[in-house]
């Protein structure tokens, strides 16, 4: 048994490393959200974990305890060897799980429909329409208000609601800003929808999470919250330099490939999005052989 | 003349598979000259590759599962190496041999470990438990195993031959079309597993018949042993759910062999039909595996707190309950889709009611404990191993089914941590309790159980160091199925994770020495009494091994443990101790068909693979010749006469007394 005293002095011990353990917390993207859907998401989880460890502790404790206490060469345990049915007992097996659910059920039920990632987010201000399009393997953003596009980095202005539409140019991925809140699938031929937004200015991780062929773990963005003043700064620089995004460099930038560095275009055809999505423009070609040099050796 | 397949096939430019493959052919070789050698090709052929015995099966599907552990459990540690090495770096695997082994690691695990561990011990208790003499079909019993081995041979085969898929364990289109894995790749996944696919659904059929038609006398449904009850929900579940699988593979196999559309980007093609489609099957399959396990456990448990299980009914019920629900919470794989709120609530709170009956379960086994006199053999500690990590999988499990939960968790390794812990934490210790618990039953003699409690305490330990940082990464933002990454944060974590495979390796490593430890020392290990652990159930009142027959005499049961209450009569001096009248037995004849048949799959599956088109066409005429010789032969059983039988339960009857006897004076 360790004594009250010596319990004592291990706190004081043990306490930075507890207080590290939790700072750490800071890194866990999911647990530290940066806008209101990610915030909403995360309260939820944390909630529902509360809720459930609410039962599942004590029913760990209670399996163990009874476990070490039944043990055979326990002579205080009493033996019960014909004790199979209790009706009390079965009520209360029932129930319990039976109202943890019903409350996690109701939570969910309610989550569900608050933080749907189609509803718009409410805001004074007016939101910024962004076109995702997942290709093989970078991130086209497309911004059909300002005519212009960026490829693996996301510019928003902060404190500004992202209505994003999401198709994609090639195979089904997936669209996700941990810090931002919820995944989203792309889809060929498929528009989905997500809105969200970032409270103060920051850079956030974002990434594909459903694989999508060999440069999948390439398939990863940066996300740039700014003020509005930087965002149309950024604007205004991107308009002036790059490439421009055109059917023809669209296809281009549709075959397999994984782009060195962000860039982007400072014009964009009019209606790209829509010609992505009802198929006008090819979805992606796959490999071809001279992006994939082994695709010919085993058995095509 | 050979399709597709060229020199070009064979991986001579990559170091590790070609390794691999060469090692796996050679030590086959050797096996194989050692068998030849030996002589021991006529008894292999005679009593267990033509077997129709559904013990000799049932110990040929659980071999099969422990072999393929062993490659799976290979791909995953060349994961966890990736993973530990890969920060900032390429590691040492590229990204399409990577790809290869996560999909190649979760097919397998799935299909030819859990599937055939699963199925091996119901085929090995199921009759036993009913107490009956072999399953309705016995044959077809047969070819299912064989169908099962001939996917995972081609599942193999693809190391070697060619590539394996790279898309993960399911074949998500468009990836896994023609346009983007112009490969051998996915039709290798596909043959493998729609030929074993076939085989499980053969079972499901078998087992069904088996549990809702044959019983020994007196066997009613409400005195069915739990591990009975779990079979017969798994298997209703294989015949209503692998017919999903089949269909929604065939389906994809059209479109990449015949030019269709059903999951392409084009001509109307849609990859939700199959992502909806898989998962119909998907879901149950789950369900498929941790039932057995969870009866296992009631079996396990009951056993050794000396205890009948605390409230059957509420079991059968749970049991069912599962069952049902199991078929209605597919889209909780996919609420990223973007489908409406009322229809992600819904399944997911429909997801969370199967957390019901499992938690009603936790809470019978816990009181079944409770009054008991609990010993604390290694199945038992699976057991308890398995009622606690179960419980925090199950927790992680309702949290992904809160709907805006699971948008932030969903593909990360979260979601890998999670079903680990159940799939390891639930169906895996199962399997193992069940294996040390029914092994004594099957050979006769019982495993060891030092090195059994020392591969408990690796694979408890070593799954928690290995799955544990998985959640946290989880949540850090880390998605599955990464190559590389560059984010400090997640490296440490990753290296207890790899640390954490070291000590599962030790357990594996255990295990094989435990296996080996008791084959050497089998006569101190002997079982005479055909009733080492003071069972509950049937298959225990039988010798160990049963003779092919199981029962001399098919036992009246007049209640739930029936074995029990007989038994503890037999040692009060009470209870029928006069000879039965034996009686001739008629067995079914062992029949080559299965293996001739999965022969032709083999190849079959293999010329479909590598459009070797002939090669296809022989296969077929020669299945269905098979089929149609096995059709037509004359005499389909044969006769155990009388003093046959009663010669080799008598010598059973006297080991036993006479076991008992010794133990009673050591006593």
């Amino acid at each position: 048994m360790m004594s009250l005293a010596r319990f004592q002095r291990l706190v004081p011990r043990w306490a930075p490393l507890a207080a590290a353990l939790l700072l750490c917390g800071c890194d866990w993207a999911v647990l530290n959200p940066k806008g209101p859907i990610g915030d909403g998401n995360a309260t939820l989880l944390v909630d529902s974990v509360a809720i459930m460890l609410v039962i599942v502790v004590p029913t760990i404790v209670a399996t163990l305890g009874v476990a070490w206490w039944f043990r055979s060469s326990n002579q205080r345990a009493f033996y019960l060897p014909d004790w199979e049915y209790s009706g009390q007992l079965e009520l209360i097996v029932w129930a319990i799980p039976l109202l943890t659910i019903m409350l996690l059920g109701g939570v969910t039920w309610i989550g569900a429909h608050d933080l749907d990632p189609a509803k718009p987010l409410v805001s004074k201000e007016e939101p910024l329409n962004v076109q995702v399009v997942s290709l093989d393997w970078k991130w086209l953003f497309i911004y059909p208000d300002q005519h212009i596009a960026s490829v693996d980095r996301l510019v928003i202005p902060a404190g500004t609601p992202i209505r994003f539409s999401l198709t994609s140019g090639s195979v089904m991925t997936a669209f996700f800003v941990p810090q931002l809140g919820s995944m989203i699938y792309t889809m060929n031929r498929m528009r989905t929808q997500l809105y969200l937004a970032a409270d103060d200015p920051g850079v956030f991780r974002g990434l594909a999470t459903q694989i999508s062929g060999d440069g999948f773990a390439n398939m990863h963005f940066e996300v740039e919250a700014k003020s509005q003043r930087d965002f149309y700064d950024w604007l205004g620089k991107a308009r002036a330099d790059g490439p421009e995004l055109t059917p023809e460099s669209y296809i281009e930038l549709s075959k397999q490939s994984v782009v060195p560095a962000p860039y982007t275009f400072r014009t964009v055809a009019d209606g790209l999005f829509d010609k992505i999505l009802d198929q006008t423009l090819p979805p992606g070609p796959g490999p071809i052989a001279e992006t994939n040099p082994g695709a010919g050796a085993r058995g095509n | 003349m050979l399709g597709k397949l060229t020199w070009g096939a064979v991986p001579f430019d990559q170091p590790i598979p070609l390794f691999a493959g060469a090692f796996v052919i050679v030590v086959v070789i050797c096996v194989l000259a050692f068998i030849t050698i030996k002589g021991w090709v006529p008894y292999l052929w005679r009593e267990w590759i033509t077997s129709v015995d559904h013990k000799r099966i049932g110990v040929m599907y659980v071999t099969l599962a422990a072999v393929m552990l062993l490659r799976g459990f290979i791909d995953a540690a060349m994961m966890r190496s990736q993973q530990a090495l890969a920060f900032q770096s390429q590691g040492y695997l590229p990204p399409e041999h990577y790809n290869q082994i996560f999909s190649a690691h979760g097919t397998i695990m799935i299909f030819f470990v859990a599937m055939p561990f699963v199925i091996g011990l119901m085929n090995i208790v199921v009759p036993l438990q009913l107490g009956i003499r072999d399953v309705a079909f016995p044959t077809l019993n047969s070819i299912s195993f064989w169908l099962t081995a001939t996917g995972a041979l081609l599942v193999n085969i693809s190391l070697v031959v060619g590539e394996f898929s790279r898309t993960g364990w399911l074949p998500f289109p468009p990836l896994s079309e023609l346009t983007y894995s112009p490969g051998v790749g996915v039709d290798y996944y596909l043959w493998g597993v729609q030929i074993s696919g076939v085989g499980t659904l053969l079972t499901g059929v078998n087992f069904v018949t088996t549990i809702l038609k044959i019983h020994a006398p007196g066997m009613t449904y409400m005195r069915m042993p739990i591990f009975t009850w779990t079979a017969l929900a798994t298997n209703l579940l294989i015949v209503a759910a692998f017919p999903v699988l089949t269909a929604t593979l065939a389906m994809l196999t059209l479109d990449r062999y015949l030019g269709f559309h059903f999951f392409t980007n084009e001509a109307g093609g849609n990859m939700m039909m199959f992502m909806n489609l898989i998962w119909m099957w998907g879901h149950p399959e789950v369900y498929i595996l941790v039932l057995p396990a969870f009866g296992v456990f009631s079996e396990v448990v009951s056993t050794f707190s000396r205890k009948p299980l605390f409230g059957y009914r509420s079991m059968v019920m749970a049991t069912m309950a599962i069952c049902v629900i199991s078929y209605t919470v597919w889209l909780h794989h996919f609420f990223t889709m973007g489908a409406g709120p009322d229809v992600n609530a819904v399944f997911g709170v429909a997801s969370m009611i199967i957390a019901v009956p499992t938690g009603v379960k936790i809470f019978n086994w816990m009181f079944t404990m409770y009054g008991g006199r609990v010993v604390y053999p290694s199945p038992m500690l699976w057991s308890i191993g398995f009622m606690v990590t179960f419980v925090i999988g199950g927790l992680t499990g309702v949290l992904v089914a809160v709907v805006p939960a699971d948008f932030m968790l969903h593909n990360s390794l979260f979601q890998v941590a999670h079903f680990h812990n159940v799939i390891i934490g639930g169906v895996l210790f199962g399997m193992f309790a069940g294996y040390t618990f029914w092994f004594p039953k099957a050979f006769g003699f019982r495993l060891h159980e030092g090195w059994g409690k020392a591969a408990f305490w690796c694979w408890f330990i070593g799954f928690y160091l290995a799955f544990m940082p998985l959640y946290v990464v989880g949540l850090m933002g880390m998605t599955r199925r990464m190559q590389h990454y560059d984010v400090p944060e997640w490296h440490p974590w990753l290296l207890v994770a790899g640390f954490g495979a070291v000590v599962v390796l030790a357990g594996i490593l255990c295990q094989v020495a435990q296996l080996v430890v008791s084959i050497r020392h089998r006569e101190e290990l002997r079982d005479l009494t055909g009733d080492p652990w003071m069972g509950r159930s049937l298959e225990w009142s039988t010798s160990s091994p049963p003779p092919a027959f199981n029962f001399a005499v098919l036992p009246h049961v007049e209640g739930r443990d029936d074995y029990w209450r007989t038994a503890r009569l037999a040692e009060r001096g009470l209870g029928p101790r006069v000879e039965p009248t034996y009686k001739a037995i008629e067995m079914p004849r062992n029949s080559a068909t299965g293996f001739v048949c999965a022969f032709f799959a083999t190849f079959g599956g293999f010329g479909m693979i590598w459009h070797i088109w002939w090669l296809v066409i022989v296969a077929l005429v020669g299945a269905f010749a098979t089929f149609v010789v096995f059709a037509w032969r004359d005499r389909t059983e044969y006769e155990i006469p009388a003093e046959e039988v009663a010669r080799i339960d008598r010598a059973n009857r006297r080991a036993r007394g006479e076991a008992l006897a010794t133990a009673e004076a050591l006593s």
